[in-house]
């Protein structure tokens, strides 16, 4: 099934989710490398081109998740969650969504506010123009500062909601989490 | 960042082969290359645009014999330290490890092993330019531009590819061919 069900997530739903989760974290990793080689320039080069690209990759898929959300209904809550676990999960939820696109216009930002103007050419394949912005040092750091803030705070929201489904999973031996791998909920 | 580029050098020489005898001998000689003269250098990128830069320092000679070019010789070396774009970052980075490596390798240089003369005022060179300590044939083209007392000027161009020089750091954001504009100012000796 493509589409979501009020019992179930579809197969679009499920893949764009967990596509995204993998490519976000690889990310974050990968931005903090380009961080940590900073005596290697070379290899930081290198290193910052695979980190736009799959910015722009991740940027891309979640508009898609962002529009396959909007225009889809939600799976009800699992009979039994208290209304504010249900408000919360919620909430996190459309804030990490939020956060998969945010992060990587944030990072847009900085290669389109860098006096550096080093073209984004995605994965060599296509170049992605910068945003018209005005470029300095000081706006571009801001905007390096502003891009590693919301992705490593993007990342412990992650860590939390995921500890929430594993919590679901081995505590209350729910199906919060396996209806994300396709289950339908059980009562 | 950017990149790169690299390299060297040039020059060249020829003979105006004019038509009087006087003209000849003026060019005939050793000269050297003087601190006036310009060292630009360009490698383009994709979506327009790239990166230029200078190289301020920078020695060379000429020895120009005009009855036979094969003879004349040229020699060229330059301080990648010494590069210049406008923007300290890519300065950095084309010092750095990933592009010149300055510190291991301080001078570029050039060695013509064939000059070819083509027309009155214009000449072939090729040679040997070494950068990293690696060792490549390149090939320049020279023309005479100005020939003024005991100066003459040579407008020098070439490309060169920096990939055989393990510079392709940024291949294919930038261009693996760095362009060579240079205008050297010789004084006889």
């Amino acid at each position: 099934m493509l589409r979501n069900t009020r019992t179930s997530y579809g197969t679009v739903a499920i893949v764009l989710h967990w596509t995204i989760a993998l490519l976000f974290f690889a990310q974050i990793a990968l931005g903090f490398l380009t961080q940590a080689v900073a005596d290697r320039p070379r290899l930081q080069f290198d290193l910052y081109q695979w980190h736009k690209s799959f910015g722009f990759l991740i940027l891309a898929l979640a508009l898609v998740r962002l529009a396959w959300s909007l225009s889809s209904i939600r799976p009800l809550p699992l009979p039994g969650v208290p209304r504010w676990e249900t408000t919360a999960a919620r909430t996190v939820h459309r804030l990490i969504l939020a956060l998969t696109i945010a992060v990587p216009m944030a990072g847009w930002m900085i290669a389109s506010t860098s006096p550096l103007m080093i073209p984004s050419f995605v994965f060599d394949l296509v170049v992605v123009p910068d945003l018209p912005f005005t470029r300095s040092d000081a706006i571009e750091a801001f905007w390096s500062r502003t891009h590693a803030l919301l992705a490593y705070g993007s990342g412990l929201l992650a860590l939390a909601h995921a500890g929430a489904a594993i919590h679901h999973h081995l505590l209350r031996k729910d199906t919060t989490l396996a209806r994300m791998f396709g289950a339908h909920t059980v009562r | 960042m950017r990149v790169m580029f690299f390299a060297i050098s040039l020059l060249m020489l020829l003979p105006v082969m004019p038509a009087r005898a006087d003209t000849l001998s003026a060019l005939r000689g050793r000269y050297v290359v003087d601190p006036s003269s310009h060292i630009a250098f360009s490698v383009a990128q994709i979506g327009g645009g790239g990166i230029q830069g200078v190289f301020p320092r920078f020695s060379g000679t000429f020895d120009l014999q005009p009855g036979d070019m094969a003879k004349s010789r040229v020699t060229f070396s330059l301080q990648p330290e010494s590069v210049a774009t406008g923007e300290p970052r890519v300065e950095k980075f084309l010092r750095s490890s990933a592009v010149f490596d300055v510190e291991a390798y301080p001078t570029i240089t050039f060695r013509s092993t064939a000059i070819r003369q083509e027309g009155s005022d214009h000449a072939v060179i090729q040679g040997v330019l070494t950068a990293r300590g690696i060792a490549h044939r390149e090939t320049f083209e020279a023309t005479l531009v100005k020939r003024q007392g005991q100066t003459i000027t040579f407008h020098v161009v070439g490309d060169l590819m920096r990939s055989p020089y393990g510079m392709d750091v940024g291949t294919p954001i930038y261009s693996n061919v760095v362009r060579f504009d240079m205008m050297l100012n010789g004084r006889r000796r």
